[in-house]
């Protein structure tokens, strides 16, 4: 019973870093329908400069801001250099362009900082409060800083005009031009916050898993995962989905399949999700127009 | 009028063109009986792998260019070939030749099956569903369930074949001679393909695909066929490199190699049959020269770090797709439709 508590509760923490991830994929998707494949990578680097900040003798949390202004501005200026000549340019030249930014992402981290395994540091105390090893306060820091931005996203998109200006640019672009609302920036805006969002995932993810530039392979493909179960046009869904991914790999994981086949277990929730309920739990369905 | 005879003239060209091209591969082996030298071999083995890689991404072109399916994930087939075909020589003591026709049933078989769940889902679900497949594959090779068959995290090690018939031709020479009759006939068997009727559908159902059916052509049959012969065409690539490079194992197959396939198929041009040629001849000429194209940048740019071949990728796909999207043999097209017709005028 006490394993099985362990197994959730462990499971709880991936997850709350799966929902970031997928929340980051949901931003940019309800924005342009676009699935960033290179949304792992941007949250790898920007964990690196987080590292790289706290090298250089800055404290944690100042650091941990610094590195989400840093992520949104990157974010920002990748819609705008990149990605906005490429804005009426068929899918295939996308999912291209997303590949070309994965890899590069990743031979810089690579080039700049090697591919040797870091440690990152946790700004939550060692141990547990319960004291026999159920939860540790980094496990619950995590969920806690998660449910934090989720507090914060959830205010900035009901309460502030500047949110309300981004959900009617993604939900009708062409209304929201002709009311004075640019469309262009608040999808920029919207690659500024997936980053940001990535790069506090990578942040709390990598004291657990390590850092180095291949990290978040294995955790985009459960980020998938949970948006898509979720409904990957649908945020709060995406959280619901990511928790639920989170705790349902540990679990088959430890009883069912082993470690060694987790990545493939990720892959059967992805291709069955798409086969079975193409939608998730809680999207909408898609109608086209012919 | 003048257009026909003008196109005809120069599919005629392109024909001899692509005649002269493989007379003057095969003549390739033979400078080494001209001029020895002891890099020789090496040569031939780059060579190899060029014809390897573009078949590899001929495959992809037939899915993703011709059909308008989006694959981020055929490193996975060009592994099941590569094992299937390790896993005879090893296991089974199959002459290695012997082993392509069961690899091309099998890999075609697993193709046409992940045809149907691909049936459902729409360009970039399609690409997401790829990815992850690329991303466990080297989880599912190293399962110790298989592992009897495939030697797990180590993988195989097989012996590279001598020349038949006492053939005066070292081991690298014959499987140049190999590959190259392999490239010549999966090559031919795509432009026949392509140019007939069944070319046509595929490209149909490409670009518009709910006008191809109401035209009366079968959707659903039609991409699943097109996805297993894409798989049929990566995995017989995969049996070749198990053959040539005579070694396999799990981490070799890992997502870097599908998007290589990707790089290719960008590079060389998609939809377009002479462009997957460059596209592997791209590939292994990046490889190769990735440590002195690094080094030749640290002097002349004073950088302070090496610059790795993904960089050099990933900021030449971005650059291809702004200015060339159609890769190096459309934009050669272009070049050459460009200039006919200032002469023209």
């Amino acid at each position: 019973m006490e394993f099985l508590l362990q197994q959730i509760a462990s499971g709880l923490t991936s997850g709350a870093i799966y929902a970031c991830v997928a929340l980051g994929l949901v931003m940019i998707y309800v924005s342009t329908d676009h699935i960033n494949f290179a949304q792992g990578e941007m949250a790898m680097f920007a964990t690196y400069i987080a590292w790289a900040l706290i090298q250089a003798g800055i404290p944690y949390w100042i650091a941990f801001g610094l590195t989400i202004l840093i992520a949104f501005t990157g974010g920002l200026l990748i819609q705008r250099f990149i990605l906005k000549p490429l804005e009426h340019a068929p899918v295939l030249a996308l999912v291209v362009c997303f590949i070309a930014l994965l890899s590069i992402f990743n031979a810089i981290a690579g080039m700049l900082w090697s591919y040797t395994v870091k440690q990152f540091p946790s700004p939550f105390p060692i141990g547990d409060p319960t004291g026999h090893g159920l939860i540790s306060y980094h496990q619950i820091g995590v969920v806690a800083v998660t449910a934090i931005m989720l507090g914060v996203l959830t205010i900035f998109f009901r309460f502030t005009t500047l949110g309300l200006a981004m959900r009617a640019a993604a939900q009708n672009p062409a209304s929201a031009r002709l009311m004075g609302v640019r469309v262009s920036w608040m999808l920029a805006l919207g690659w500024g916050l997936a980053a940001a969002i990535g790069s506090v995932a990578g942040m709390m993810v990598a004291p657990i898993v390590f850092l180095d530039p291949n990290m978040m392979t294995g955790i985009l493909i459960y980020g998938f995962a949970g948006a898509l179960v979720g409904g990957i046009g649908n945020p709060g869904g995406a959280v619901v989905g990511g928790f639920v991914v989170g705790v349902l790999e540990n679990l088959v994981g430890t009883y069912l399949i082993g470690n060694e086949l987790k990545l493939t277990f990720a892959l059967i929730i992805v291709v069955g999700v798409l086969i079975l309920k193409p939608a998730g739990l809680f999207g909408r369905v898609n109608v086209k127009r012919v | 009028m003048a257009a026909i005879t003008n196109s005809w003239a120069t599919r005629r060209g392109i024909g001899a063109l692509a005649i002269l091209f493989w007379l003057a591969m095969a003549a390739l082996p033979l400078l080494g009986k001209i001029y020895p030298s002891e890099s020789f071999d090496y040569y031939m083995f780059m060579g190899q792998s060029m014809m390897v890689y573009a078949i590899a991404v001929l495959g992809l072109n037939l899915l993703t260019g011709f059909n308008g399916q989006i694959s981020l994930g055929h490193g996975a087939f060009f592994a099941l070939g590569a094992y299937v075909t390790a896993i005879l020589m090893n296991d089974g003591n199959w002459p290695y030749w012997t082993t392509l026709p069961v690899v091309a049933i099998v890999c075609f078989g697993a193709g046409f099956l992940f045809g149907f769940p691909a049936l459902k889902l729409e360009s970039h679900y399609l690409a997401l569903a790829t990815f992850t497949l690329a991303i466990a594959v080297p989880q599912i090779l190293k399962h110790k369930a298989i592992a009897g068959w495939t030697g797990g995290v180590a993988g195989l090690v097989l012996e590279k074949p001598d020349a038949p018939f006492g053939l005066p031709l070292s081991p690298d020479q014959w499987l140049f001679y190999f590959c190259l009759i392999v490239a010549m006939v999966l090559f031919w068997a795509a432009f026949n393909m392509l140019r007939g009727r069944s070319g046509r559908a595929m490209m149909a159902i490409r670009d518009h695909g709910m006008a191809a059916g109401t035209m009366g052509i079968d959707t659903s049959l039609y991409k699943t066929i097109t996805f297993g012969i894409s798989a049929l065409y990566t995995g017989l690539a995969g049996a070749l490199s198990a053959i040539t490079v005579a070694y396999v194992a799990p981490d070799s197959f890992a997502l870097p190699l599908s998007i290589a396939f990707l790089v290719g198929l960008v590079v060389g041009g998609i939809s377009s049959l002479s462009g997957c040629l460059i596209g592997g001849i791209f590939l292994v000429l990046v490889q190769n020269w990735s440590q002195s194209l690094s080094d030749w940048m640290k002097s002349t740019f004073d950088l302070r770090y090496d610059v790795p071949s993904w960089a050099i990728y990933g900021v030449l796909l971005l650059l291809l797709m702004y200015v060339m999207p159609t890769g190096v043999a459309g934009g050669c097209g272009r070049l050459y439709r460009f200039i006919t017709q200032r002469r023209a005028r």
